[in-house]
């Protein structure tokens, strides 16, 4: 499928995570190789175990009068729109083409839900949440999409995507087909995501967590370590944006029909949605894997064969979840800002921590840093409900 | 945009079915709301079918309506799921059982969380590896669903299942959630003119169209905001569909008979 869909520029983009605030800090601790995962000092979360946390969110301050949006989630929203020149990228795409132009198509999978959790533990004797808790505005799903969409000033349509660790490179393949569809010029993409309870005892409760910083591809990798980040892209037809940005070339996307939290064994999903993406790109080699990598054995053996399937060991592939923790529904947009950034500055980027790759994958897994020139990189993206997203990024 | 409409799914109180409901709808027979009976997804293998919850079932019965109407083999069809709540419930037994000292979450509760449950449980169910995405949308998730199954059928040429449900929340998050009674409606949207034919645009402003008796059952499901469309659908007349949004902003659809 959506080998009708556009290619799109890529204007603008930016990320925050552990690893960084803004691409600048990103940049530097991909080149450095230094993660930034640590032992979590959350409270109320499992015991032993490492995430990947955005410092500084408690200090972040939304405008006074969308005061009535602060959660975390939104706090991380709003440091991501921040940097990089990100919202101004926006307000110029809006005076260009168009306030109601310009879309927001944003992926979450939990959204504001610690607000929800934090009302719970403060209910009243009769059991009732606290009268001032606002789930509209914190938890509900599209509290993301319209707190950016009113932050950033815009007036197009706005859409709450949630595939679990798909969301936020699906939002990539959803603003192709607004724009194919002549919905909008412009649209602001992404994946924000944060440290919930619900989610690290959820992992916690399918044994899923790693007791250490997680290590994607490891022949002895002992699972996931969880971690929060917003990315941001805009995205427009290629012929509005200036030439040689960074094109989002591909997107494809599919179902496992398999299993509602185990992916097909043989990866069959995953390699139709990198197939299908491929294709939409254009049939040209990429240079680079970004693996979804989240460091469980199931999830990356599944991955390790579809990528054989596909590419033997012809391409060098990696996680970079080893930095920043998996970030869930943001994870896609993240990934997407890294790939941009692996392209810009001809970088495959090993995957930390990992002495011995598993043998049993059959592919070629970058576990140091590799300055090689990198045209082209296929980002994965794989989550509950069989959920699969690949997005092939960077030059024709 | 424009598409056509080759099927349709409905379940709600009084409006057990499609087209057990349409002189309802066509208001030729009296709306008698009860209680919403929904059975498990019998293509499901039963230890799936044992773990859907009530709003999997929901969505995975006016999807399979739709999908069965439209003589089109469930797994050739995307999907794309839109809904306020998700399973809601699941989500509030978790969030209660974390603020229990102690409290442990179930595995399998975790992985029906997620707002593509029912996008999952009906990938299973089709035998579908077609893509599929899940939406969310508070009040809007029923238009802005619609707008990207659209777009989705006109920008890639290809039939695609939409299916926008909601079921009633458990305490004590229906307090910030009223959601009334279940409600899923699904279409089965197709390239081209065929059939009736479903026009869709944003507009800066539109009046919201009526339902009627029915405005009880739509003030109460935002999956019910279908229900003018399906009004529409069942009187076989030509119409336009006016569907404010909550920041601004319309959706504003158009039906066209055969």
């Amino acid at each position: 499928m959506s080998s009708m869909l556009p290619a799109l520029a890529i204007p603008a983009f930016t990320a925050v995570s552990a690893m960084g605030t803004g691409l600048a800090a990103t940049r530097d601790a991909l080149h450095a190789r230094r993660g930034g995962l640590a032992p979590c000092d959350l409270p109320g979360m499992p015991d032993g175990i490492w995430v990947g946390r955005v410092p500084g969110l408690e200090e972040v301050a939304l405008p006074e009068a969308l005061s009535r949006y602060d959660c975390r989630n939104h706090r991380l929203a709003e440091l991501g729109l921040r940097q990089d020149g990100f919202a101004e990228a926006v307000a110029e795409a809006a005076a260009r083409f168009g306030a109601h132009r310009v879309a927001v198509v944003l992926g979450t999978s939990t959204s504001g839900i610690a607000q929800t959790e934090e009302a719970y533990a403060r209910r009243g004797a009769d059991g009732a949440l606290p009268a001032d808790f606002d789930f509209t505005h914190t938890h509900d799903l599209y509290a993301l999409p319209r707190y950016v969409r009113a932050r950033l000033g815009l007036r197009g349509l706005a859409t709450a995507i949630s595939t679990a660790c798909t969301s936020g490179a699906r939002s990539f393949l959803e603003a192709q087909s607004l724009i194919a569809a002549g919905l909008a010029d412009a649209v602001v993409v992404g994946g924000v995501d944060t440290l919930c309870r619900m989610t690290l005892h959820g992992f916690n409760s399918l044994e899923l967590l790693s007791r250490g910083a997680c290590r994607p591809c490891a022949v002895d990798r002992d699972g996931i370590s969880i971690g929060e980040a917003a990315g941001f892209a805009l995205v427009m037809r290629q012929e509005d944006a200036p030439p040689g940005t960074v094109v989002l070339l591909g997107t494809g996307a599919s179902a496992d029909g398999h299993h509602m939290s185990s992916p097909h064994p043989e990866g069959l999903g995953a390699i139709a949605a990198m197939r299908a993406a491929l294709v939409a790109a254009g049939g040209l080699p990429v240079d680079y894997v970004n693996l979804h990598g989240t460091g469980t054995r199931a999830n990356d053996a599944m991955e390790g064969n579809a990528v054989r399937a596909i590419f033997g060991t012809g391409v060098p592939c990696s996680s970079t979840k080893g930095w920043t923790g998996h970030t869930l529904g943001a994870s896609g947009a993240l990934e997407a800002a890294i790939a941009a950034l692996c392209v810009e500055d001809a970088l495959v980027p090993g995957c930390l921590a990992v002495e011995t790759p598993d043998p049993g994958f059959g592919v070629d897994v970058a576990v140091e840093n590799r300055a090689v020139p990198v045209r082209r990189v296929l980002s994965n993206s794989f989550g509950f409900g069989g959920s699969n997203c690949a997005l092939v990024i960077g030059h024709a | 945009m424009r598409c056509g409409i080759a099927g349709v799914g409905l379940l709600g109180p009084g409006l057990p079915g499609w087209d057990e409901s349409r002189a309802v709808l066509a208001g030729e027979v009296p709306w008698e709301p009860g209680p919403v009976v929904v059975l498990p997804p019998a293509a499901l293998p039963a230890t799936e079918r044992r773990r859907t919850s009530m709003a999997v079932r929901l969505a995975l019965a006016a999807s399979a309506e739709a999908a069965a109407a439209s003589g089109l083999a469930p797994d050739t069809l995307e999907t794309v799921f839109a809904s306020s709540n998700g399973d809601g419930v699941v989500v509030g037994a978790i969030l209660d059982a974390l603020s229990t000292p102690g409290g442990a979450i179930s595995p399998t509760q975790f992985h029906n969380s997620v707002h593509n449950a029912a996008a999952g449980y009906w990938g299973i169910a089709a035998g579908s590896t077609r893509a599929s995405v899940s939406l969310g949308g508070h009040d809007d998730s029923f238009p802005m669903g619609l707008v990207q199954a659209v777009a989705a059928v006109v920008s890639r040429q290809v039939p695609v299942l939409f299916c926008a449900y909601d079921a009633p929340l458990t305490p004590p998050l229906d307090s910030q959630r009223f959601t009334d009674a279940a409600f899923a409606v699904a279409l089965v949207l197709v390239p081209g003119d065929a059939g009736v034919t479903l026009s869709v645009e944003m507009a800066e402003k539109a009046e919201a169209s009526s339902v009627g008796v029915l405005a009880p059952l739509m003030a109460g499901n935002p999956a019910a905001r279908a229900l003018p469309l399906l009004q529409a659908l069942a009187l076989g007349q030509a119409a336009r569909i006016g569907l404010p949004l909550v920041d601004g902003g319309a959706v504003v659809l158009g039906v066209e008979p055969c």
